[in-house]
């Protein structure tokens, strides 16, 4: 029993009250605590990673508690290596998310100079933060499924009133089609956990005693599309994706680079985790399906991002690009793929979290979402910009940025995967690869018409990044080309995790490749 | 001969339902609601005096006090709206909808 | 055939072992400009020079440690970190690692040395620029991943470099960001070579699919001079890649567009290294992909045979001089590309060629940006004229790369240049005759350009006052200028690029190439250019230029167009692109959305509908009961038979 976890879990929750108890009026305050809070939940992660060995146990820092003695139901909660990356990057995120919207929950203004006022107090909004940051944690960290079940559900609430309470102007509609599309996923979901229990008959909710429990290969298919459609609706992989860009548009930027950069990956995360480990052969059996469903992702998501002219759905439809790209990873069945996934969603969200937040900046300063309000701003902001095309860059992958080594792994470990001999993967690989171009554009395009040409009259009043907003962007970026050079860190504590999930799954998992099978 | 009572019984329940759904005032209304019940009280010792056990009777007189309590309540509701809206109408009651 | 490769040994300590130095110095330049932004103003320049230079410094002293060992040894790799880790327990996928051999420090004195000269230069040429700091540590950021790019090991290592460049070469080309063309230059530029890069990272795939590796010191021996369909296809990838980066066709529209960047960005970046990247790509893959005869090998001499034409006759008909030589490049790498598909004979003119071309190109637009600067920044030939008495050293310079490029006997070009043509004519014919024709052409477009610029008489704007630039500009011109006369006799006359390259590409170096002064194309080519430069004098040296582009002929539109290839891109995939964005958008708004909130409005409606029924009418609900009560009734004496 080790009692890391409980704490790192205990800390931003007790942060969250005190937060939610100080006087009115003491926005300040209430920024500031936060703002320590979370540094400190950094800090003790920080630590506990510290002592992750890569090579050991496949879960660490275990604890147990009885919840329900019941229904077997424990509050069991242990990471293994793919959960720590993810916890990683949900507790780097929440301080800068913090600084980054200081002023997020005062109001958004818009470009006729309304503002838009919050439904609830500042304090609130912090709060809700760190109640958020807890789940983010317990979700990633929970070993019993029942406990999984409940935080992925959980996290819905806090998300719904940062959007709802604070968002722009169509905030209503997003929340509510954002609850109403992750509940129904998720009551899929707890019919499937429930099935799961009664059919495995083991009296627990434990994942690591029901890995292999079922073998019935029909009741597998079954539990397996309950646990995939909720996990694709979060994803949010093709064709269930819509309520993202109007959830993204709308959420303050902050809570939209939650909401995308770890939000999203529990989706993907229980793929890799529940999907693969649970119900095996339903997963191979249903690759094909998939694949495809990635791969449509992918393209799709970048042809309609080129089409869009609001800068948030334009970033929300590349992470369905990029989500594409993640489960077309976890399903290529082969151990570079899946590294490659687990990696890109580190990755992704530091990537994707530098260019929301970039764009949060600049719509701040305009007051308009919209890609034709802009131009020029180069010039009057160049650190802004400078900013901005890093981000932008990551998002299209250059390499030397981290999200390089990321898709390049998943599309060659793609590639070469030998699960359906047929070539079929091949071909997801290559035309996967397209998206290289068509990130290119969206990218590229939107820098054009937003940073370069003539300054636009609006833009011209302009101010440059000031310091807080430098500090938010700065250690991102710092990541983004950090693990860009030098991924093994991450690689070397997700390697072994994945090695054990492919070995669960009965895959080879080996990263040299078989020689021969491109022939 | 249990027969005869049943079918008064039902005759009675009928005369009540009938009753309620086309009579608007109220206190009609209710003493209908009332015939009703005392429609099944007899329906229950009818069935109590041919099984032979007491049952029936014991739950005649439950209703009995039910609808003792019911009274007092329905009245008190009834000359309540009666005194506010000057009408004893089930009809003009209707606010509360959609 | 036997391959004459040396096996490439690991390599510690030593300046070799230090090579990284030569990145790290350019790019740690980069960094600190671009970090401390104002705080390096006043001295940002000097700083970019001094890191450009200390990585020659490194690069020289390589080179000296390198020609130490013998011939059989000179393939050193340095490892320097664990890239992409295996699974536990098993070796790296990817290592990243540099290999210094005679190709890569070949590169790698071409760009530190003319990436030097260049950075000086530019000191002179951008210092009326309020970003001259930012300027430099774009350049910066080009050396260290152009130097990354050759000196790798691997092709991963050469992808991120080659992207890096491509980074750099469309932050330069939209140094002046302001300008919407310079924008949209810079993004066609990534764009296009994007298309190249899927060519290249598809390549890699296959390689490391079938050879499971990316290395080329394992490579030689997985591939082992096997041929196959495989082969063939990882070949016409990677030729993709290069055709992207080296601005063959069907990649070369975004070539003369990238001519918005600055002049010493025209000069550094798209004519002297970054477009010879393709060139460099294919002789470094040459002993595995494309092996002399194969038909990657012949893909690659017919792009760029085909490619030297149409960049010849694109240069003829433009007026904008740096476009002139932007044509000139595409040429000049299509000669380049035609020698790299000849197997380790035409390597050593590629090469040769390459780096000779590094030179006399960089001369020229360092020239003609000399020109401009004098000219108020004005590029269009029919302004200039009778410039060579105001100009003197730049004239001088210019004329030296001039008769370097059409192949003047002696000069650096006419080595290099004949050579490719012969090997050619020897192994590909018709290919080789096309590629004199090409010369004949280049001595025309050339000598027209010369004219307009220096000769006949002045048809300047008004306020135009030309002057000499400074010497910090002028000092590079000559240096490169020296090189464009004498470099191509050194490297080719007793083979010595040859032995020098040979233990890297192959080739036995017993049987280095004789350079014959007399021979059927290389006297053809000679008339052909002569024939070019006396018309175009008579056309623009004798004759008067008007000041106003002519009509002129089919022919002339079809080239001042470009060959129509923006057009082609325009119908073919820009336009069916945007149609496929909007429906797509279209799609997902009013299908997929459309559906789902469908969906909620059907939910919602018909619950407003039902809602109706709660009338507030006591009896009406008295009856639904007892409608329910009889359905319910009747219902169980149906079913129970009570």
């Amino acid at each position: 029993m080790s009692p890391w976890l409980p704490i790192l879990m205990a800390v931003p929750v007790v942060g969250a009250i005190v937060v939610a108890l100080l006087p009115k009026g003491s926005d300040k305050l209430a920024k500031q605590v936060t703002l320590l809070v979370s540094l400190l939940t950094l800090v003790l992660t920080g630590v506990m990673a510290a002592g992750f060995k890569p090579n050991g146990d496949r879960f660490q820092f275990v604890a147990e508690y009885n919840w329900i003695p019941s229904f077997g139901v424990k509050f069991g909660v242990g990471v293994d290596g793919v959960a720590l990356v993810l916890i990683a990057l949900s507790v780097v995120l929440v301080p800068i998310v913090v600084l980054a919207s200081w002023h997020d929950a005062d109001g958004v203004k818009t470009a006729d100079g309304t503002l838009i006022t919050p439904k609830r107090s500042v304090k609130t909004y912090f709060s809700l933060l760190l109640v958020l940051e807890t789940m983010m944690i317990g979700v990633f960290a929970a070993t019993d499924i029942f406990l999984f079940y409940v935080f992925f559900e959980a996290m819905l609430i806090p998300m719904y009133f940062m959007i709802g309470s604070y968002g722009g102007a169509q905030r209503s509609y997003a929340a509510v089609k954002f609850l109403l599309y992750s509940l129904f996923g998720g009551m899929l979901m707890l019919v499937a956990v429930i099935g799961l229990y009664f059919v495995a008959g083991k009296q627990t909710f434990m994942f690591p005693e029901l890995v292999g429990a079922i073998q019935d290969p029909v009741t597998q298919k079954w539990l397996f599309a309950g646990f995939f459609i909720a996990f694709a609706i979060k994803a949010p992989l093709w064709p269930v994706h819509t309520w993202l860009p109007d959830a993204a548009a709308q959420a303050p930027a902050g809570a939209a680079v939650l909401l995308v950069g770890v939000l999203d990956k529990v989706g993907t995360f229980g793929m890799l985790r529940f999907c693969l480990e649970l119900f095996p052969d339903a997963a191979k059996a249903f690759t094909m399906p998939i694949v495809v469903l990635s791969v449509i992702s992918i393209i799709y998501g970048a042809i309609v991002a080129i089409g869009q002219t609001d800068m948030k759905r334009l970033i929300a439809y590349t992470s369905i690009s990029h989500f594409g790209f993640i489960v077309l990873g976890v399903f290529a069945m082969s151990g570079v793929a899946q590294s490659g996934a687990a990696l890109y969603m580190v990755n992704h969200g530091f990537a994707t979290g530098a260019l929301f937040l970039a764009a949060g900046f600049l719509i701040a300063r305009r007051g308009s979402p919209f890609i034709a309000d802009y131009g020029g701003v180069q010039k009057v902001a160049p650190l802004l910009a400078g900013f901005f095309l890093v981000a932008g860059l990551a998002g299209l992958s250059l390499p030397g940025l981290s999200s390089f080594v990321s898709e390049f792994m998943v599309m060659i470990g793609t590639y070469s995967s030998a699960a359906h001999g047929s070539g079929a993967l091949t071909v997801a690989a290559i035309i996967s690869a397209v998206a290289v171009i068509l990130a290119a554009v969206y990218i590229l395009w939107m820098i054009q018409r937003t940073m370069n040409g003539p300054t636009a009259e609006p833009v011209k009043a302009f101010k440059d990044l000031n310091a807080r907003e430098v500090w938010v962007l700065a250690p991102l970026v710092a990541l983004i080309i950090g693990f860009g050079f030098y991924p093994k860190p991450l690689l070397d504590v997700i390697n072994p995790s994945v090695q054990q999930t492919l070995t669960n799954v009965d895959v080879p998992t080996s990263t040299i490749a078989e020689k021969g099978t491109g022939q | 001969m249990t027969t005869h009572y049943l079918v008064l019984s039902g005759l009675l329940f009928a005369i009540g339902a009938l009753g309620v759904l086309v009579r608007r005032n109220a206190i009609v209304v209710f003493m209908c609601v009332e015939l009703m019940l005392n429609a099944c009280n007899l329906a229950f010792v009818t069935f109590a005096r041919q099984v032979g056990n007491l049952e029936g009777q014991i739950i005649a007189f439950f209703v009995m006090v039910v609808a003792a309590a019911e009274v007092v309540v329905g009245l008190a509701i009834i000359v309540t709206i009666f005194r506010t809206r000057r009408s004893a109408s089930v009809d003009d009651a209707n606010l509360l909808k959609y | 055939m036997e391959s004459h490769i040396a096996e490439i040994v690991q390599h510690t300590g030593g300046v070799i072992g230090n090579s990284w130095l030569m990145i790290a110095f350019p790019l740690v330049g980069a960094f600190i400009l671009l970090v401390f932004n104002r705080f390096t103003n006043r001295w940002g320049h000097l700083l970019g020079v001094a890191m450009s230079l200390a990585s020659f410094v490194v690069a020289v002293l390589a080179f000296f440690e390198l020609i130490g060992f013998g011939p059989e040894e000179r393939r050193r790799a340095v490892h320097l970190f664990e890239f992409i880790p295996g699974m536990p327990g098993e070796p790296a996928m990817v290592d990243m690692g540099l290999l210094i051999d005679p190709l890569s420090i070949s590169f790698a004195l071409l760009i530190t040395g003319v990436g030097s000269l260049i950075h000086i230069y530019s000191i002179g040429y951008m210092s009326h620029d309020e970003h001259r700091r930012r300027f430099f540590s774009y350049l910066n950021l080009f050396v260290a991943a152009m130097l990354l790019l050759v000196l790798a090991d691997n092709y991963v290592g050469l992808f991120i470099g080659w992207e890096g460049v491509g980074l750099a070469s469309y932050l330069l080309i939209g140094f002046w960001q302001f300008k919407p063309s310079a924008a949209t230059a810079a993004k066609k530029a990534f764009v296009v070579n994007r298309v190249g890069d899927f060519g290249l990272l598809v390549g890699m795939f296959v390689i490391w699919t079938s050879f499971g590796t990316l290395a080329f010191k394992d490579l030689g021996a997985e591939v082992n001079g096997v041929q196959n369909g495989t082969t063939l296809a990882i070949g016409l990838l990677l030729l993709l890649g290069a055709c992207g980066k080296s601005a063959q066709l069907p990649l070369q529209s975004w070539l003369l567009d990238a001519m918005e960047g600055p002049t010493p960005v025209s000069a550094l970046i798209h004519a002297a290294t970054m477009v010879t990247a393709g060139v460099y790509l294919v002789v470094r893959s040459g002993a595995f992909f494309f092996p002399e005869g194969s038909g990657a090998a012949l893909a690659v001499s017919i792009v760029g045979a085909v490619t030297l034409l149409a960049g010849a006759i694109i240069g003829c008909a433009k007026d904008d001089i740096k476009k002139g030589l932007a044509g000139s490049t595409m040429s000049q790498i299509g000669y380049m590309m035609l020698g790299a598909g000849l197997g380790p004979a035409g390597y050593a003119f590629a090469i040769g060629h390459l780096i000779t071309h590094g030179f006399f190109k960089a001369n020229m637009f360092l020239g003609a940006g000399s020109v401009m600067h004098g000219m108020n920044d004005e590029v269009d030939m029919r302004k200039y004229g009778a410039l060579r008495k105001f100009m003197p050293i730049t004239f001088v310079t210019f004329f030296i790369g001039y008769l370097a490029i059409i192949g003047f006997p002696l000069l650096s070009g006419y080595f290099t240049k004949d050579g490719i043509i012969e090997t050619a004519v020897h192994h590909q014919p018709i290919l080789g005759w096309l590629a004199v024709l090409g010369a004949g052409i280049t001595g025309f477009y050339m000598s027209r350009m010369v004219f307009m610029t220096f000769f006949g008489e002045k048809r300047w704007a008004d306020d135009a006052h030309p002057h000499e630039s400074p010497l910090v500009m002028t000092v590079p011109l000559m240096v490169l200028s020296l090189g464009s006369l004498g470099l191509g006799a050194y490297l080719v006359l007793n083979g010595t690029l040859y032995r020098f390259l040979s233990p890297a590409v192959g080739g036995d170096p017993a049987a280095a190439p004789e350079f014959h002064f007399v021979t059927t194309p290389g006297l053809a080519t000679l008339a052909l250019v002569a024939v070019g430069a006396a018309f175009a004098w008579m056309r623009y040296g004798r004759a008067e230029v008007p000041a106003v582009q002519p009509r002129g002929s089919f022919l002339t539109t079809f080239a001042r167009r470009d060959l129509y290839g923006d057009a082609l891109n325009e119908s073919l995939f820009m336009r069916p692109g945007q149609w496929l964005t909007r429906l797509a958008v279209f799609f997902d708004n009013r299908g997929i959305d459309g559906i789902v909130n469908g969906l909620a409005a059907g939910i919602g409606g018909s619950s407003g509908r039902l809602r109706r029924i709660q009338t507030g009418f006591a009896r009406t609900y008295a009856l639904s009961i007892f409608i329910g009560a009889a359905l319910l009734t009747g219902a169980l004496l149906l079913v129970g038979n009570i």
